[in-house]
């Protein structure tokens, strides 16, 4: 940013304001540059709305507490300050899917974590994903990927003996 | 999803499932564009090519000529520069065993070649859109694992 003299302030994470308008050119060479690190510009005000929806989403089922004790819509409309209806709209209309699926895939992907590290029982991860219990979290989870908790752990734990396996 | 294309790659020496699964791609929302290659071989060559950009997404027949899909599997696998390509199985297969060892081996995606048309095309947009997901929301791609009977 310094390098292309666009003065600049950091309003949140992964977020910044340009306190100027950006010609074209420079634009791209921005974009360019960042290119570089991996770090992709979000500009679509949708798009950029979509990614804090998303974002909002991961904290909350990354949550320490229960998720229990929370209700989706109240908690994203409050975060984000809209109505859970404009929510659902713009995230279904950028990503093609709805919140609703979109949770389910973050859940499913911390159970996947919490199977890896093998710290909690299946019952522990139910009860922290809120799951009714052991079999509905079997049930979302094979819904989702095609395999059981189980046959996922032991795929994993296949691949990282295969791994080591010293050469002959 | 309003970004780029999904670049798809698809490994099957049968021309008709070549042309099945070009027709449920052209269906699904997510824009993509599709590159065909008729073996193992063929698809090697196309991967270890620096000229050519690589894939997000391969599907990868398992019997085929010349080169098996496992054996492509493997391969890729071992390459560091082939990494994050995420890879489908597609196969008539629909054993349990041969689908754990392919995951085992490193797909990410294992699918039993329908016979149905709507059916093809409701698999292909279920794995289009998680993959874009996986894309596009940072997801670990080593947990990425589908299986689709």
């Amino acid at each position: 940013m310094d390098k292309l003299q666009l003065p600049y302030t950091i309003t949140g994470l992964g977020e910044i304001e340009i306190k100027e308008t950006v010609t074209p050119e420079k634009y791209t060479e921005l974009e360019t540059n960042l290119n570089k690190y991996a770090i992709e510009i979000i500009d679509d005000p949708k798009n950029v709305f979509t990614q804090k929806v998303k974002d909002a989403i991961v904290e909350m089922v990354y949550m320490e507490e229960a998720l229990a004790t929370i209700k989706t819509s109240a908690y994203l409309a409050k975060k984000l300050n809209k109505s859970y209806t404009y929510i659902a709209g713009i995230f279904s209309e950028v990503t093609y899917t709805s919140i609703q699926n979109y949770i389910i895939l973050q859940k499913i992907e911390r159970a996947k974590q919490e199977i890896i590290e093998g710290k909690d029982t299946l019952t522990e991860i139910a009860w922290k994903l809120n799951f009714s219990n052991v079999a509905h979290l079997s049930n979302e989870f094979k819904r989702n990927t095609g395999l059981t908790p189980t046959a996922f752990q032991r795929i994993i734990k296949k691949r990282k003996e295969t791994e080591f396996t010293p050469q002959q | 999803m309003k970004h780029d294309a999904l670049h798809i790659l698809l490994a099957d020496d049968d021309d008709d499932d070549r042309l099945f699964f070009k027709d449920a791609i052209d269906e699904v929302k997510v824009k993509t564009i599709v590159t065909m290659v008729n073996d193992g071989v063929e698809l090697m060559d196309y991967l270890n090519n620096s000229d050519t950009r690589l894939p997000h997404l391969v599907f990868l027949d398992l019997n085929m000529p010349r080169k098996s899909g496992m054996e492509c599997l493997k391969e890729i696998r071992s390459n560091s520069k082939l990494k994050d390509l995420a890879i489908a199985i597609y196969s008539t297969s629909g054993m349990d065993k041969d689908i754990e060892e392919t995951f085992v081996k490193g797909a990410n995606i294992y699918i039993k070649k329908p016979n149905d048309f709507e059916v093809l095309k409701n698999i292909l947009a279920k794995v289009i859109t998680l993959n874009w997901h996986y894309h596009t929301s940072g997801l670990n791609r080593e947990n990425f694992l589908l299986n689709i009977q």
